[in-house]
């Protein structure tokens, strides 16, 4: 057995990382590590700065202050693509995939661009990756799927092929926004059941966020609650189940903020 | 400094009618999300109106000012029928189709004005007690500048508080804001949108009508008006009223200062002012840095799929027709004559011209304004490098294409990092500069101030302005009606085809990305502004290429061929033939080319072209090439079954 998440090398160290928009402090000094192989949920209520946090973290957003360290190295400032390259694949809240272009083409622009051939101006685009496309897409269980138009996919299919777009870059780092957002229940568990497998077996890092308290706790190695930007508690998930305060927040108040707790 | 008070003044009243055009654009562009090319069109109607209104009301003061009321009043209506009868059929057709059908709305209204009002300049009569002139420092200033310097403060308050102070206006600024979130609250959208239209033309006849004492009413002022108020909304930031009003000051007194610098061309420095403040600030002065200003795009295109065999065949079948066509000729000239080989010619420079446009227009999402810059842009390039070089043909004629892949690298560099309505302003603001450098010959005044001028001190002629640069022909070879024929089709089809590949290819594939999903292709590595540079390279390529086509083909290049209106008939082929196809810009060119030219020699022939231009957008709001995607189309074997959606 290899040893516990916690005593590796972290893949990703942040240290307090800030944003505020306007007078609103949507982030304020978060820290935390996250080690490859590990599920880390960040959970709180809507508005706690979760989808500013995973802005910051690959580039979209320019943090007001904080450092974000990835294998050792900072990648504060650099843009979104740069990033990418550095292996951080994303998915986000609402889903952003081409509509334009089939499910395999989407994840086929991925592999592209990976293989740095975006400038490609003679082989048809779709005749690139096929092989690879067609893997990473039975991966998650969209092969049969693999020539219909994004835009007329299903809410929940399209976060698998967000999933398989995510994947394209070999990523040692996922950024997960709600990643079963809109999906049935039974759905959800399938997601993150998939999710938690392929993560292992590549030993990839995930950072994901989550309202369904019962996806998170069947899934999340460690568990981070944020609330108004702050991170009020952190740790295996049930030491966060039986925190006074996280418990506050979600009976409490929670109710009105619309976390689903079931 | 009684004379720069005065002017100060003078540019002030100047300023109104540009607030008042603009500002209704403004408030129609931020609720609708449509770019109403027709608001000219209701300014001018405004004039116009008032002007027979005033005629048979105003010899009194309280006459006067009601019938350019009622003229205000009256254009409002129009504008509603427009929206009734028209746009809100259109709301979801694909991006910017609506622009057409207001094009096509400027086009009935200009001949139904010249039917209605005759030709001729009408000169306006002056208002009933602001007669006189007052004295500021012994300079006269009449006294309707006074009342003009009055006006804008006052509707910019009623507007502020029709916005802040009723339910409506409330609406109004959500629905600016977020469309969405007026439509879940169940308002009822249409009649928003009826009133918006209501309350934006009657701004533009109100403008209209309120500057006949001093300007009149002519038939030239839509358009004149358009650019300036394009001009003001978006260097005041689009949806802005107070920018809006900022921006007609600044370009009022920039107008009256101006002309003292640059005669004739205040719209030239207006451009040059928008170009910087775009560079700098790229929302305008008062503009809201969102996406939400976008224009909306409508049902998400479908995937690029090989063409099916029947479409294979049509299009060799077209081809074919094409290479027979002077064969034709020779053996039966009555049949197919010289001149249908001269229309074939003009028919193919124009779609090459509208195809690289689409290249960057459809797949790429950027909707430029001013693609008259590569076309005309690369023929002076051309036609320079045989009157000063005295180049040969063969080598002339590539520099067109290189000329134009230059000059859009250069311009482009500024105009890929905005989008929009931003990128579209910024286009055209380049184009005009352009034009304005080989229109004064700006290369042979600047030679004039390094001391390089004829023998009576006079600035050499360059691009020769206004008289243009005439006897350039192509080489003997090349010269021959059939042979010229052949070199345009050939090379015209040979480019076709190189962008159909490269569309089909990463790159193009990548573009699509960029439109499709910036978000999406960040997270992906995709470095979207270098692509979109590249891309907009390439078509100020091939642009240049139908450049070259045309400047051979005609002998002689003139300004015209950088002109608004040239740039607005290649955006208008490539709207009219459908911007999702890849076929759409081949079949909108050679329509419009065909239509131009069967209309032209009848006398209201821009009635005509623009009903039937509402016609096609009414009929087909997918383009021509939309066709292929009807049942009708499908059952023809032309379109794929439709993909249901999960
Ligand atoms: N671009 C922005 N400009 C201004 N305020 C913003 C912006 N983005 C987020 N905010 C504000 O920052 C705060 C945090 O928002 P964020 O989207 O990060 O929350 P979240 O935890 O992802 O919520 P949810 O669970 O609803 O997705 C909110 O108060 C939000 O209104
Ligand atoms: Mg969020």
């Amino acid at each position: 057995m290899s040893a516990a998440p916690h005593e590796r090398a972290p893949v990703l160290e942040v240290e307090s990382l800030s944003k505020a928009f306007g007078g609103v402090q949507a982030v304020e000094r978060v820290s935390f590590t996250l080690s490859s192989s590990e599920l880390l949920a960040m959970i709180g209520p809507n508005g706690a700065g979760k989808t500013t946090c995973f802005n910051m973290l690959n580039g979209q957003l320019r943090p007001d202050a904080g450092a974000v360290r990835l294998n050792g190295r900072s990648i504060l400032g650099l843009r979104p693509q740069s990033i990418w390259r550095l292996g951080v694949g994303r998915t986000f809240q609402i889903t952003a995939t081409f509509v334009s272009m089939t499910v395999r083409e989407n994840v086929q622009m991925a592999l592209i661009n990976y293989h740095r051939r975006s400038r490609a101006l003679w082989r048809p685009a779709k005749n690139h990756y096929i092989d690879e496309a067609m893997t990473l897409l039975e991966r998650v269980g969209m092969d049969r799927q693999y020539d219909r138009a994004c835009g007329v996919l299903a809410y929940g299919d399209l976060k698998r092929v967000e999933l398989a777009i995510a994947l394209a870059n070999d990523p040692k780092l996922l950024l997960m926004d709600e990643p079963t957002a809109g999906m049935a229940p039974r759905e959800r568990m399938e997601l993150m059941q998939l999710t938690a497998e392929i993560v292992h077996e590549r030993g990839i890092a995930v950072l994901f966020t989550e309202h369904d308290m019962d996806v998170v706790f069947a899934h999340a190695d460690r568990i981070m609650v944020l609330d108004r930007g702050e991170l009020i508690s952190e740790g295996p998930p049930m030491a966060v189940r039986s925190n006074k305060k996280v418990q506050e927040i979600y009976l409490g108040s929670g109710a009105a903020h619309g976390v689903e707790i079931s | 400094m009684a004379d720069f008070i005065v002017s100060l003044l003078t540019g002030l009243s100047s300023a109104a009618a540009m607030f008042l055009v603009a500002s209704g654009l403004s408030i129609i562009f931020g609720v609708t999300r449509i770019v109403n090319f027709a608001h000219g069109s209701f300014y001018m109607l405004g004039a116009y109106i008032g002007y027979t209104l005033v005629q048979a009301i105003g010899s009194t003061g309280i006459g006067f000012w009601a019938a350019v009321l009622i003229a205000a009043v009256a254009v409002g209506l129009i504008g509603v029928v427009m929206e009734i009868l028209l746009l809100r059929r259109i709301y979801k057709a694909p991006e910017l189709f609506q622009l057409i059908a207001t094009f096509g709305v400027i086009l009935v209204i200009q001949d139904v004005t010249l039917w209605v009002w005759g030709p001729e300049d009408l000169v306006g009569p002056q208002a009933p007690g602001l007669k006189g002139a007052v004295f500021i420092l012994g300079k006269p200033l009449p006294e309707y500048d006074l009342a003009l310097i009055a006006i804008s403060p006052l509707v910019l308050l009623g507007l502020w508080a029709l916005f802040k102070l009723t339910r409506w206006g409330t609406l109004v600024r959500a629905a600016t804001q977020d469309r969405q979130m007026v439509a879940a609250l169940g308002v009822n959208q249409r009649w928003l949108f009826t009133g918006v239209l209501f309350l934006g033309s009657a701004l533009a006849g109100l403008g209209g009508a309120v500057q006949i004492p001093k300007g009149g009413a002519d038939l030239l002022m839509d358009f004149n008006i358009l650019a300036a108020a394009f001009v003001v909304v978006v260097v005041g930031g689009m949806g802005s009223i107070f920018g809006a009003f900022w921006a007609a000051l600044l370009f009022g007194i920039l107008q009256t200062f101006g002309i003292q610098i640059l005669p004739n061309s205040t719209l030239v420095l207006m451009f040059l002012v928008m170009a910087v403040v775009l560079i700098f600030r790229p929302w305008g002065l008062l503009g809201i840095p969102e996406s939400v200003l976008q224009i909306p795009s409508g049902p998400p295109e479908r995937p690029l799929r090989p063409a099916l065999p029947r479409v294979r065949a049509l299009a060799g079948a077209a081809c074919a027709v094409l290479l027979a066509l002077p064969i034709v000729h020779l053996v039966f000239p009555e049949v197919v004559g010289t001149f249908t080989l001269v229309l074939v010619i003009e028919i193919m420079v124009f779609v090459l011209f509208a195809a690289a446009l689409h290249f960057i227009m459809g797949p790429g999402g950027m909707v430029s304004f001013g693609h008259a810059a590569y076309f005309g842009g690369g023929a002076y390039a051309a036609a320079l490098l045989v009157k000063f070089a005295d180049a040969p043909f063969e080598l002339a004629f590539w520099a067109a294409p290189v000329g134009g892949a230059l000059l859009a690298f250069l311009f482009g560099w500024f105009c890929v990092r905005l989008s929009g309505v931003y990128f579209a302003m910024l286009t055209l603001a380049f184009a005009q500069i352009a034009w304005a450098f080989v229109f004064q010959d700006m290369p042979g005044s600047v030679l004039k101030t390094f001391g390089i001028a004829d023998e009576y001190g006079a600035p050499l002629k360059i691009t020769g302005g206004d008289d243009g640069l005439n006897d350039i022909w192509p080489s003997q070879w090349a010269s021959a009606r059939v042979s010229y024929y052949y070199i345009t089709v050939g090379l015209s089809v040979a480019a076709l085809w190189i962008m159909r590949r490269i569309l089909y290819a990463p790159f193009g594939y990548t573009l699509r990305a960029g439109r499709d999903s910036p978000l999406r292709a960040a997270a992906i590595g995709i470095d979207l502004t270098r692509h979109r540079w590249l891309a907009f390279a390439i078509s100020g390529a091939f642009t240049g290429l139908a450049g070259s086509l045309f400047l051979f083909s005609k002998g002689s290049i003139f300004p015209t061929t950088l002109e608004i209106a040239r740039s607005f008939d290649a955006l208008l082929m490539v709207l009219l033939g459908g911007v999702q196809s890849l076929f759409g810009p081949i079949f909108g060119a050679a329509a419009l080319t065909w239509l131009n030219d069967l209309f032209s020699v009848l006398s209201y022939w821009r009635f005509l072209l623009g009903v039937t231009i509402i016609a096609l957008v009414l009929l087909l709001p997918q383009g021509l090439a939309g066709f292929a995607g009807t049942r009708l189309g499908r059952r023809l074997r032309l379109a794929r079954p439709e993909e249901m959606a999960t």
